[in-house]
């Protein structure tokens, strides 16, 4: 009852009298509350096109073996899921989420008429545009403006990054990023903003617009400073950049912050040279924080409302070239991960190595219907406006 | 409200070129607007000098590439990433060469509008030669005729070869190409059919490039068939394309709006954008004239369109450092910034170009902007530590550990002699009202005495500069 009070003041009570607040009062004022047990979502992009076939591996297809002789990953090396699919050795962690039906894999995921270049794949991702379209907004971005109509909640959606990527702009809200609570506090402290923040009467559009992103930076700085201290994990973490932004993004998890998306990146995964040792060395920076990070929300009874969720702008192709890498390619698996799946497991074939379109995988599911998903089972906002389309539902949640 | 000579001469420097600069502040209040207008149209008249970054191209990679033919793959592979690396390398002199200009030319107009054409005709190729030979396709022809710079930014090896028409081949056609020469650089969406593309594609079929990096009309390639684009039947080739949608008043119209959103407002004025697009047709596509239309009008200069429009980060660093005469300590730490602003020269972030107006802000980009005039001055340290993207990369992560250190040690010395000589019959009480005026576009409501607090007052030139950067550091100087 008491957060059902505390909700009732925030969005009800405070909503009307903002008008009247002055304005150095509603830069202060606490962005609006969400109850324990919200869903959350983590998003993990492995930057570069990482190699989906030595990723989640087909231990008993012998193209995958003749087209990789020198790469592909050898059954008695990989960590055995199924009698076919083997992961990374580096993956040693997710063995036991897998066997404990904390992951599930998707595989084959893509989108018409693919594009090889790193920046333009990673816009249509973004976006969640269709190839030959070209959108200034990304699909977390639009779910704060059909989410956020009118409220001035940047933390709903957060990036550990220094540069907010396009996935969080929409086009009335974005999200923020930020590497550390800390950090942008002290950044964002400086009496002299929130001094002139005060004193500023609003006027002409395009000022105001600036003084209120200002605004809602400053008084959201705090909020995720304070909401950051409020339960610091106590847990152990890879000393890792993925290991540390994980570590940030549990801490918040555990306070109760109203954010609804996490977003960070780990890369590069670009790798045309010397595949191998790079592969390993991400992905064993990937397993450790994944692991640690995952251990630390089931401690905390959290798993069941986080879901996490991995992708890249596109996988590989399915030859190795000469030089001990593989090229840019198409479509690609993704790991989702959470302690509330529905369907757990490897959730559809692997790719068809005999079907092929100059030498890439095709996709057999649209990227587009794992974002529809999201949106609608997990953050119960409407995919089909969010999407400017109807994707079909996975059951994965 | 009337707009003082002095609001209206920075206006126009502003929009027009890359704002006003220590040298020439002083003198805004006496000269008139329209005197001021053909002053940069003289000192744009001069053909650029060429940018060369990649001058050993002809017999170095070039050269390279055809060997690299007669490579094994792993050696070809190798050789590759060193004439990739090497790109990079000369793009990112590119980008701070081209700053220098925008930064130190009197050719200020010829740079701005070579910026919107940048912008305009947006490629991204890690080819340093292919880039620098854009570029200056872009700066000889920016003041030219729209005809002209089209046609020769189509036949650039760089824009075939980022919208992949060395693989339009007849019978095999790319549509990449055609679909984006009348989606973005003519008529804009809307005004054609799908099947027009078709057909279009089918007239570039056989526009190409060497291995010297030139032009090259392949015509065993070409598809001689007759073609039907926008209601025209013929045996078009890709000029004879070029030429029907130069015909067509919407393109005068597309180009038009977006100058007018990039000059003038981001919100269009339907009436004022079918005038110049009218004019700019009636005159064969003169690029001077289309923009003499602009800048002697008396509604460019009207209150709405002053101080409005968010400067991009471009406009924005190379404003700073036009105001404020300094010397880098380090140079690439401008290409970091660039980043983690949202616009890197040279990569946009798709054909499309730079969106632009509020989408250069989110909370990130306004807190960085904000701090960048301390962060210039070196009061503060800053860790900078943009995410691993893999064809921006330009060997940024060395250098996000290397601005650390920089910024340490101040990331620029600036020379303030001649803005303190600038204001120097100034009384010091009148001092904050002057720097204001001459610093900011937008009308700040925030009252002196709140300003005040924070500025240094031990000695006269202790407080010019910690006015300067305090009125640079805000909200308002974000807008032009």
């Amino acid at each position: 009852m008491v957060i059902k009070r505390r909700a009732f003041i925030q969005t009800g009570a405070l909503a009307t009298a903002t008008l009247m607040l002055p304005k150095f009062l509603k830069a202060f004022e606490k962005p609006q509350m969400v109850p324990p047990g919200n869903k959350v979502v983590v998003v993990i992009q492995l930057s570069g096109g990482n190699d989906g076939l030595n990723t989640v591996i087909p231990i008993r297809n012998d193209i995958y073996y003749k087209q990789r002789p020198k790469l592909a990953i050898e059954k008695d090396k990989a960590v055995l899921l199924t009698d076919e699919v083997g992961l990374n050795p580096a993956l040693e962690g997710f063995k036991q989420l897998f066997d404990e039906g904390q992951l599930s894999i998707l595989n084959n995921v893509g989108y018409p008429n693919p594009d090889r270049s790193h920046f333009r794949s990673m816009d249509i991702w973004h976006s969640a545009s269709a190839s030959n379209q070209y959108v200034n907004t990304g699909w977390i971005g639009r779910y704060l403006d059909a989410q956020c109509n009118g409220c001035s909640k940047p933390t709903q959606a957060m990036e550990i990054d220094d540069v907010l990527s396009l996935a969080l702009k929409g086009e009335n809200n974005k999200g923020l990023a930020f590497t550390d609570p800390a950090k942008l506090y002290n950044a964002s402290n400086e009496k002299y903003y929130k001094d002139i923040n005060a004193a500023h009467q609003s006027g002409e559009a395009t000022a105001d617009y600036l003084y209120k992103t200002m605004s809602e930076t400053l008084s959201s700085a705090d909020y995720i400073y304070q909401q950051s201290r409020l339960h610091p994990t106590g847990a152990v973490y890879p000393s890792s950049a993925l290991g540390r932004d994980l570590k940030t993004i549990a801490s918040l998890i555990l306070s109760d912050i109203n954010t609804k998306v996490y977003y960070v990146s780990l890369g590069s995964f670009d790798t045309h040279v010397n595949q191998e040792a790079q592969q390993k060395r991400l992905f064993t920076e990937l397993n450790d924080a994944v692991k640690a990070f995952t251990n630390d929300l089931k401690k905390n009874n959290r798993f069941e409302d986080v879901l996490m969720m991995t992708f890249s702008e596109f996988g590989r192709r399915v030859a190795q070239n000469a030089s001990g890498g593989t090229d840019h390619g198409t479509a690609n698996n993704l790991f989702l991960l959470s302690g509330g799946l529905k369907r757990k497991g490897i959730l559809n074939a692997l790719p068809n190595l005999t079907d092929l379109i100059d030498g890439d995988l095709k996709h057999t599911v649209d990227f587009k219907s794992v974002y529809a998903t999201v949106l609608n089972k997990w953050l119960n906002a409407n995919d089909q406006s969010i999407l400017g389309h109807q994707f079909e539902y996975l059951d994965f949640i | 409200m009337s707009v003082s000579p002095r609001l209206k001469n920075q206006h126009l420097l502003w929009r027009a070129a890359f704002g006003p600069m220590a040298e020439n502040i002083a003198d805004l209040e006496g000269i008139n607007s329209k005197k001021l207008w053909e002053l940069l149209l003289k000192t744009s008249a001069k053909k650029p000098d060429k940018i060369e970054v990649a001058q050993n191209l002809a017999d170095g990679l070039y050269k390279g590439v055809q060997d690299i033919a007669k490579m094994e793959a792993a050696e070809r592979r190798i050789n590759q990433k060193i004439i990739q690396d090497q790109s990079r390398e000369d793009l990112k002199n590119l980008n701070i060469r081209w700053l220098d200009e925008m930064i130190n030319s009197e050719a200020q107009l010829r740079e701005k509008m070579s910026l919107f054409w940048h912008g305009h005709f947006a490629c991204r190729v890690v080819n340093s030669y292919f880039q620098q030979e854009l570029l200056q396709v872009i700066r000889e022809n920016a003041l030219g005729n729209f005809g002209d710079l089209l046609r020769a930014v189509s036949k650039s090896p760089a824009m075939i070869s980022f919208l992949n028409n060395q693989q339009n081949r007849k019978r095999k056609p790319n549509e990449n190409f055609a679909r984006e020469v009348m989606e973005l650089f003519t008529m804009g969406r809307g005004h054609y059919t799908e099947q027009d593309i078709k057909e279009a594609a089918r007239a570039f079929t056989g526009w190409g490039f060497n291995v010297s990096g030139e032009f090259e009309f392949r015509i065993n390639q070409h598809d001689a068939d007759t073609k039907t684009v926008l209601g025209k039947t013929g045996n078009f080739d890709g000029d004879a394309i070029l030429d029907l949608l130069l015909a067509q008043k919407q393109t005068a119209k597309y180009i038009c709006s977006k100058i007018y959103r990039f000059f003038v407002n981001e919100q269009i004025d339907e009436v004022k954008v079918n005038w110049l697009a009218d004019r700019f047709f009636v005159n064969n596509y003169d690029i001077k004239k289309l923009l003499e239309d602009i800048f002697s009008a008396n509604w460019f200069y009207e209150e709405k369109n002053i101080g409005t429009q968010i400067k991009s980060p471009i406009q924005l660093l190379v404003g700073i450092r036009r105001l404020l005469p300094m010397e880098m300590d380090n140079d690439q730490s401008q290409l970091l910034l660039q980043k983690i602003l949202g616009q890197i020269l040279f990569f946009p972030p798709n054909v499309a170009g730079w969106p632009g107006g509020r989408n250069w802000i989110d909370s990130s980009s306004l807190m960085l902007r904000l701090r960048l005039p301390q962060l210039i001055t070196a009061n503060e340290i800053v860790e900078l530590r943009p995410k691993a993207d893999d064809d921006t990369q330009m060997g940024m992560m060395e250098m996000a550990k290397k601005i650390k250190s920089a910024v340490k040690g101040g990331t620029a010395t600036i020379d303030w002699t001649l803005l303190n000589k600038t204001v120097a019959t100034v009384p010091r009480e009148q001092l904050l009202n002057k720097l204001k005026e001459m610093i900011l576009q937008a009308k700040m409501s925030v009252p002196n005495s709140i300003i005040e607090k924070y500025l240094n007052k031990e000695s006269r030139e202790n407080y010019i500069k910690s006015t300067v950067v305090n009125l640079l550091s805000t909200p308002e100087y974000q807008l032009c």
